[in-house]
């Protein structure tokens, strides 16, 4: 990069016609096959001419509703893009026995697997986690939206971006071939002058403010949009564990952010953070990294034990059992997931006093984990417990969680840890907590709040189908991982030597497309239940709820509530039921709402340019799209018409129709 | 580690266990069953954490199993015990903190004694359960350097280095002082002993013992980069006459490690073959540590303590070139065969063939 540029350096970067991946015919036909794809997206959006309803009532919206769905679309979009990722992996380690090479090479391969990793964290489970709270938490406490729509909307729109980045490495360059947290050295320019670590820093940066934004407009909206009446100790558990949650997302991700910041300035303008040389220190990227990264393992599940509390209490048809000890079972876990970092890199050569004392921190944990499953347990006894699928998973996680949980403490014990850590057997132990875990309580809460969100139910059928498909694959492929592991298999091997451990990289491979099957099939279900949608149709309260979701319509006018609800007790809407609450029919009133706005997509496809840019070292460009980003916000600023009215006689007319609703399908 | 008489039934175990979820050490799984008494200790801990943790885990499971069943909706057996409002018991909500607290008390106790015990960095007191340790033998020095793709073991007391084979006599404590070249890897054989990060620029340290004379495996448990999958070498746990033979067979082997060798054989190549130094350039460990295995570069420790009596003055400030090692563009390792495999990587097999077997060639004419 020494003497002088080219007019195409200056204006294009690093960016060549060798940086498209023609070599690799996998990428190629792949690239092909986005391409028509997207064309034919594209041209049925123009033909059916939708282009600006999705501008106008999607892209644009602020109402938490849409933006939660557009969150969950995002999340199933990336899912299948890390699923696919992991299937190769699969197949590759399948195949490449017995002196074959496999199907891929290490470069390939190495993208693949930090690929999956980053996009299956932070572009699949954030968004689907994100997608969850923003949908549902306004509602269960009553409020019209969250604090702060606009930011909302721009959030969203980041977390985009980020992933917009990542699918860009697919094709343009490549992604990083260092594991999906990018240790230096190997993640510093001396090991890895390419594109793909600044694919990942600049995509998870851009991603990050979204996902630190939304955390803050979240927390304020717990904080400060309640009902009246609505206590802290009588807020919804999801709400409460969403509470956790985005506390910890405001206090780590900064810490992500900073890290990356410095791991960017070694690699653009020579410092020496985490270099080997001028007194660089790898091993400080490490503890940052992890001091982010395992906090955000609680950012994941979190809410989903919130899912889960909600769905045991549901279909139990009871109260949730000791709401005051999860509560601080929940606080506990926010508290101490900050105080276990290290026992990611136990074997990086920490003194037995370090190691012990987070090692036992770590198996602190446990304990109000365990609490919460015992109260999940409590609530199921002397219940009646209606099998619909929301619970089927709820069952299926206790038991699967369980096995996870253990393993995991298993692993927190240090000299165990040596002899265990970055093998399959810890392959297999957190994707048994993080799909056991936070994959399942997805599916339980989509499967519960998607009435909610559209009036519809989802087909049984194919849900089940999906569900059973889950469990066996899941085992399937997991559980010769954990073997592995005890038979001394490191992770990220490309090829493997010893023919005796091949059969079972096969069952795992197997396990894995009964996956696909399971993922296939949900859909299916989602397809079949839209195409029956009529047939499928509900009221406000198909599950006989207990929170305040439950309360309005299905899908929710734009407004939430006509009027504000009073607490008076945790399960809101079972207590209102209970006191024979009659649904007000008159007294409407207009009802001051948010107004759409474009900065938010504006803002971020900036941000994403200048990520781009800074990726490709197009630095006019980078400059440029960095000041008009600065630009657009300040004038944003001036924009005067952010709130109108929904008259009355909208909101009289709205209510009189669900009326009409209810008599015709039976609240 | 007793064996089951009949290799059927070992077969039969073996392949149960997935359904049994339990470990057995009959099983050819070598974390559950290793030959060098710091390994079996760690899996003695395995074994006895798992049982530990079984004794609530089994219980839970039942209970929800159980309990899912019993009041499901549609037995009305269990109509009249249904009780929506029953949402608080203080004594169970003691049992439910209590019991986990529990077990997690007594964990912590054995995670703080073992962790404790089997430190890497503790000296051995035992060469088996059986067998205290004669504080008068000191323990076999080896030092471990790890290059991409590949192993470097120095004797420093012998005076021998080999690439990518290791071997120790059994019964005798070996003491490993790590360290790598250019990015993190783990050092790890699984017979013998946990694993310990290999960083650049840094030491780290394991004490083991052999006590089987066995042949295995060892390999990096930390990706580091394309050749990663092949960064494995030997492991031969050999009684004394063995391993005599053994060191004889390297001090035949003919060439001699000095900073020059080192700095070719540093080389990114994969799947290098095992090669013998029958002479070792004294002090080539701390060299590559310090990062200045470059004759004329300055030494990190050299360094630090200029910098802990105060610095050396205004004019050293801008002497930076002696202290560079992988600075983009001036890498003491040269990277150029890294960086060449990043940007030509076709997907088709035959070519990813030609790849390697070039830098497998460009590794032999290095050693030999």
């Amino acid at each position: 990069m020494t003497g002088t540029m080219t007019t195409a350096q200056m204006i294009f970067g690093r960016l060549t016609w060798d940086s498209f991946p023609w070599h690799e015919p996998i990428i190629v036909a792949t690239f092909a096959a986005v391409v028509l794809g997207g064309a034919a997206v594209v041209a049925a959006l123009t033909w059916f001419k939708l282009w600006g309803y999705l501008w106008k009532e999607w892209f644009t919206s602020v109402d938490h509703k849409k933006i939660g769905i557009m969150y969950m679309v995002l999340g199933l979009v990336m899912f299948l893009r890390g699923f696919a990722d992991a299937v190769m992996m699969r197949l590759q380690q399948a195949l490449a026995f017995n002196g074959s090479e496999g199907y891929l090479n290490a470069h390939h391969y190495d993208q693949v697997f930090t690929a999956h990793g980053v996009i299956m964290i932070f572009f699949v489970a954030m968004p689907f986690i994100t997608g969850l709270m923003n949908y549902i938490v306004p509602l269960q406490i009553g409020a019209r939206d969250v604090s702060f729509p606009f930011l909302n909307n721009f959030s969203f729109w980041m977390t985009t971006g980020g992933a917009v980045l990542v699918m860009c490495s697919l094709f343009l360059g490549e992604f990083a071939q260092t594991g999906w947290l990018a240790y230096p050295p190997l993640s510093g320019i001396a090991y890895s002058p390419a594109t793909g670590v600044d694919y990942y820093i600049w995509a998870l940066q851009v991603a990050g403010v979204g996902t630190t934004l939304s955390g803050i407009n979240l927390i304020a909206t717990i904080v400060k949009m309640r009902a009246p009446g609505m206590s802290l100790m009588k807020m919804p558990v999801f709400t409460w564990t969403s509470l956790c949650a985005n506390i910890l997302i405001v206090a780590s991700f900064p810490i992500l952010t900073a890290t990356l910041v410095l791991l960017s300035l070694d690699r653009y303008v020579g410092t020496a953070f985490f270099t080997n040389d001028f007194g660089g220190n790898p091993m400080m990227y490490v503890n940052l990294i992890w001091i982010w990264g395992h906090p955000e393992v609680y950012i994941l599940i979190l809410p989903l034990f919130g899912v889960f509390s909600e769905v045991t209490s549901t279909f139990s048809g009871k109260r949730l059992f000791g709401y005051t000890s999860m509560v601080y079972a929940t606080c506990c876990i926010m508290v101490l997931s900050y105080l276990v970092w290290l026992h990611h890199f136990f074997t990086m050569g920490s003194g037995a006093s370090v190691n012990s004392f987070f090692g036992i921190t770590t198996m602190i944990i446990s304990i109000p984990t365990g609490a919460k499953l015992f109260n999940w347990l409590f609530t199921m006894y002397r219940g009646k417990i209606r099998f619909e699928l929301p619970m089927m998973w709820t069952v299926a996680f206790m038991l699967t969680f369980t096995i996870g949980g253990m393993t995991g403490v298993l692993l927190a014990v240090p000299p165990a840890d040596f002899v265990l850590h970055n093998s399959l057997f810890l392959i297999a132990h957190f994707h048994n907590v993080i799909i056991g875990g936070v994959l399942f309580g997805l599916f339980a809460a989509i499967n519960y709040w998607w009435p909610k969100a559209f009036g519809f139910k989802l087909n049984v059928f194919w849900g089940k189908v999906s569900f059973w498909c889950w469990q066996v694959g899941f085992w399937m492929a997991f559980t010769p991982l954990y073997i592995l592991g005890l038979m001394g298999v490191t992770r990220r091997m490309r090829v493997f030597d010893d023919p005796s451990i091949h059969i079972w990289f096969v069952v795992a491979a197997v396990g894995a497309a009964i996956v696909a099957a399971g993922i296939g099939a949900m859909l299916v279900q989602f397809a079949v239940s839209i195409w029956k949608r009529d047939e499928l149709k509900v009221e406000g309260d198909p599950w006989d709820g207990r929170t305040l979701e439950w309360a309005t319509s299905s899908p929710p006018p734009e407004y939430n509530f006509a009027f504000t609800p009073v607490v008076y007790d945790t399960d809101t809407w079972a207590d209102m039921k209970r006191n024979n609450y009659q649904r007000p029919l008159s007294g409407y009133q207009a009802i001051h709402m948010p107004s759409s706005t474009g900065a938010g997509v504006i803002l971020a496809g900036l941000a994403t340019v200048c990520g781009f840019a800074l990726i490709w070292y197009m630095w006019w460009l980078a400059g440029l799209s960095f000041v008009g980003l600065i630009a657009v916000a300040i004038g944003h600023t001036f924009n005067y018409k952010r709130d109108f009215y929904i008259p009355q006689d909208v909101v009289t007319r709205t209510e009189e129709e669900r009326t009409r609703t209810i008599a015709a399908v039976g609240a | 580690m007793s064996h089951p008489s009949s290799p059927k039934w070992t077969r039969l175990f073996c392949w149960s266990t997935p359904i049994l979820a339990l470990p057995l050490t009959a099983c050819d799984w070598v974390v559950m069953n290793p030959s060098g008494d710091i390994a079996v200790q760690q899996r003695d801990l395995i074994l006895i954490s798992t049982a530990l943790m079984l004794l609530i885990v089994v219980p839970v499971m039942a209970m929800v199993v159980w309990f899912a069943w019993r009041y499901r909706a549609a037995n009305k057996a269990v109509d009249k015990e249904y009780d929506p409002d029953w949402d608080h018991s203080t004594k169970l909500e003691l049992l439910i903190w209590s019991a986990p607290l529990l077990i997690i008390i007594c964990l912590g106790a054995l995670t703080w004694v073992s962790t404790h015990k089997l430190d890497p960095y503790r000296p051995l007191d035992r060469i088996d359960a059986k067998t205290a340790i004669d504080p008068k033998v000191k323990p076999l020095k080896v030092e471990v350097v790890a290059l991409d793709w590949k192993w470097l073991f120095i004797y420093p007391e012998l005076g021998i280095a080999t690439v990518n084979e290791l071997a120790v006599p059994t019964n005798v404590p070996v003491r490993f002082d790590i360290t790598a070249s250019t990015v993190m890897n783990s050092f790890y054989i699984p017979e013998l002993a946990g694993q310990i990060y290999a960083m650049p620029g840094m030491k780290t340290q394991l004490h083991a013992v052999a006590n089987k004379a066995v042949g295995g495996v060892g390999f990096s448990a930390n990706y580091s980069g394309a050749g990663f999958s092949h960064m494995r070498f030997g492991y031969h746990a050999l009684d004394q006459a063995g391993f005599d033979a053994w060191v004889a067979k390297v001090k035949a082997g003919g060439s001699n490690l000095d900073r020059n060798a080192y700095l070719t054989l540093a080389k990114p190549t994969e799947k290098a073959p095992v090669a013998y130094y029958s002479t070792v350039e004294p002090k080539l460990f701390d060299a590559v540590v310090n990062l200045c295995p470059k004759p004329g570069q300055r030494c990190m420790g050299e360094l630090m303590r200029i910098n802990m009596m105060g610095g050396a003055g205004k004019e050293s400030a801008r002497e930076t070139e002696g202290l560079k090692y992988d600075f983009p563009g001036s890498h003491v390792i040269d990277q150029t065969e890294r960086n060449k495999g990043v940007q030509t990587a076709p997907d088709a097999p035959g070519a990813e063939n030609d790849h390697s077997s070039h830098s497998g060639a460009d590794a032999h004419a290095q050693h030999r």
